[in-house]
């Protein structure tokens, strides 16, 4: 299985445009540029899209950073 | 035009990459500028991120505001400070289903219902008065689409009290009451939600996230509809529908398989199917959409198709036909030209996909749908694209077709004639000119979004400036329509002139191409000069502003006798001077001026 950071890094690039953007665990809306509220849905979106899952009402709420994405993703994909 | 943002989208993909889409577009350029207010009962935007998408590939650059979240009655009725600052083009109320809190009751009598029916309408029409009244702008209002769920099931609909029946009505009246003015148009949320799926459409988890009250593809196909209300209102919809024969039209290769064995009719599956794309395109064509035929093959051969005993389309719906074995851009392109019509005003229908992709590369601007083979779904590809949509229906819609077919045939007398006045002579025609009347508001409006060539100034007016310059006593206005032994052009030209002291500034002159070389600003100027003695004007100024499409007019002035305002050109712009205290005497020697 691809590591899921790396899955992640082009969503994060296309959807803030940044192609030259790394993110890791600890990246978040406050330390990445053009990180703002629409940007997370789009973002949101994107992974539920690429991975093929779906983020219930419950886990949207605490997803502070790039890490919290990682964690629950896989979680999701295990079940 | 890209081809993504063509039906069907990938509405994740164009969320996912809509910067880098939006900057691609951005490099496009003559743009129609339009500047959209919107008064948001949910978060509006994801919908208006995708919509700019859609409006930048038909070449209308959109500026946004927006109102404070669930703010849009407030600020349509008693804090519009921001709003009116802001000079709206466009007012668009982004209300939806989420917006109704009324709803019957279980024990809800029949008055009441009509009573809960009647506030809610009221409610959005004093929006739409407030915001008329403050900004003078045309307004968007959805519709509502169905609810999500539905308390006593299938009996919903049937039931008075039931919520789906409940927001049945509620557009009826709706639609009803908005017709009652021309400013406001009714945008069918509810059928782009049905075509959607309601459980594709919204996703609750999102509502209560972000209250945003769709899912992203529920976002796509809203801002795609949308973008095509918006770009009918300007006039920008396309007008001609451009179709390949065999394969396309009927089953077979005609040249092939001879003229009797093409597969039309009612008698197998495959000829249905074809009937149906056929009955599809005859209804278009009865509204207002031109068709061409471009089809590879012997122009005879072809012809014969239309001969079949099944046939629904005849060789006389089709205003130009084009058989041959050139490349098929080259032949739309002569289509375009023959039709004199844009090539962004052009839809292509071909089988082939080799044929489409030809297409695509030589001609960007030719919308080029990815039909597919499968005939039975071509109405469907066609449809959902909403090329053709529309805002109102005038009579020039319906009379489209007949001029455009004309217009062939006086380009072949024209080889007939002596000399080119023996042939104006021969045309006899009789020109109706006059101040703008309500009932052709419309076509005005659509003539000044989508007139680039005659057209001195290029100034775009919606349908509310137009309204209300009509009625504007400093204003003289003219439109002209133009009939001939061919048939009748319908409204060709347009003039508006600003009044200021005794001098009359020309704000806007335009004419239709089709009418080119007809006199037909001759007598436009002769009845300008009338109207403008009868005000007491002395002078007229004129002006023409370079674009990239409007050379053919850059002397019109000099040839109506004008006189040059020294120094005033910089080569984008010239200023020209009609002194009306040294006399005038009548231009226009070929067309007789008829009274309304």
């Amino acid at each position: 299985m691809t590591d899921t950071l790396e899955r992640l890094q082009p969503i994060f690039r296309d959807v803030l445009d940044d192609p030259k953007l790394v993110i890791d665990r600890q990246s978040n809306a406050r330390n990445v540029e053009g990180w703002d509220s629409l940007a997370h849905i789009n973002l949101i979106a994107s992974i539920e899209q690429d991975f093929h899952v779906r983020f219930a009402l419950g886990e949207l709420q605490d997803l502070e950073n790039v890490g919290d994405m990682i964690d629950l993703i896989e979680r999701k994909q295990q079940t | 035009m890209l081809q993504d943002l063509l039906y069907p989208f990938d509405a994740a993909h164009l969320l996912r990459h809509r910067k880098r889409i939006r900057r691609q577009l951005l490099e496009g350029s003559n743009w129609i500028d339009i500047r959209i207010a919107t008064l948001a009962g949910s978060t509006a935007q994801e919908v208006l991120d995708l919509l700019e998408l859609f409006l930048l590939n038909d070449g209308i650059r959109p500026t946004f505001y927006q109102s404070d979240y669930n703010r849009y009655y407030e600020e349509a009725l008693f804090d519009s400070a921001r709003l009116e600052e802001f000079q709206p083009d466009l007012v668009y109320v982004h209300t939806s289903a989420v917006n109704v809190h009324h709803h019957p009751t279980i024990t809800s009598t029949a008055d009441e219902i009509a009573e809960l029916i009647e506030s809610e309408v009221n409610r959005y029409e004093s929006i739409w008065k407030a915001v008329t009244e403050k900004t003078r702008c045309q307004v968007i209002q959805n519709n509502f689409e169905a609810p999500a769920t539905r308390g006593t099931g299938s009996f919903d609909y049937a039931s008075p009290s039931g919520r789906t029946r409940f927001f049945t009505l509620l557009n009826a009246a709706m639609a009803q009451r908005a017709s009652n003015g021309r400013r406001v148009v009714m945008h069918d949320l509810a059928t782009a939600a049905s075509i959607t799926g309601l459980d594709q459409w919204s996703d609750p988890a999102r509502w209560f996230s972000y209250k945003i009250s769709t899912t992203p593809a529920g976002s796509a196909m809203w801002a795609h509809s949308l973008a095509n209300t918006i770009r009918a209102i300007y006039g920008r919809s396309r007008k001609c529908l451009v179709l390949d024969l065999d394969k396309t039209l009927w089953g077979g290769v005609i040249g092939d398989d001879g003229a009797g064995n093409i597969r039309i009719g009612r008698e197998t599956a495959e000829g249905e199917a074809f009937t149906a794309f056929q009955e599809y395109c005859l209804a278009l064509q009865q509204r207002g959409v031109i068709l061409a035929v471009c089809s590879k093959n012997e122009d005879l051969i072809a012809r014969e198709g239309f001969a079949h005993p099944a046939t629904t389309l005849r060789l006389e719906h089709f205003s130009a036909f084009v058989a041959n074995w050139e490349p098929k851009s080259e032949n739309i392109r002569r289509i375009a030209s023959t039709l004199n019509i844009g090539l962004d005003s052009m839809v292509f229908v071909d089988d082939n996909p080799a044929e489409r992709e030809i297409v695509r590369s030589q001609l960007p601007a030719v919308a080029v749908p990815e039909v597919g083979d499968d005939v039975s779904r071509y109405p469907l590809m066609i449809d959902r694209g909403g090329y053709f949509d529309i805002v109102t229906l005038s009579s020039d819609d319906i009379n489209r077709s007949r001029q455009y077919a004309a217009n062939e045939e006086r380009t072949a007398l024209s080889g007939a004639y002596g000399s080119y006045g023996d042939y104006l002579t021969a045309l006899t025609m009789r020109a109706e000119i006059a101040p703008f009347r309500d009932v052709y508001l419309e076509r005005i409006t659509q003539l000044t979004n989508k007139t680039n060539q005659f057209n001195l100034t290029t100034r775009r007016y919606t349908m509310s400036e137009i309204a209300e310059i009509a009625s504007d006593p400093r204003y003289i206005t003219l439109y002209g329509r133009l009939e001939d032994r061919f048939g009748d052009n319908g409204l060709v030209s347009a003039i508006i002139g600003r009044k200021e002291e005794s001098a009359l500034h020309i704000d806007l002159w335009l004419m239709s191409c089709r009418v080119i070389q007809r006199e037909m600003e001759l007598a436009m100027l002769d009845a300008l000069v009338e109207k403008a003695l009868d005000a007491g004007i002395q002078t007229i100024n004129g002006w023409y502003e370079r674009t990239p499409k409007n050379n053919m007019v850059a002397d019109h002035y000099a040839r109506l006798g004008f006189t040059k305002v020294p120094a005033a050109d910089d080569g984008s712009r010239s200023d020209w001077i009609l002194d009306l205290r040294s006399g005038y005497a009548p231009r226009n020697t070929h067309i007789e001026r008829i009274a309304l």
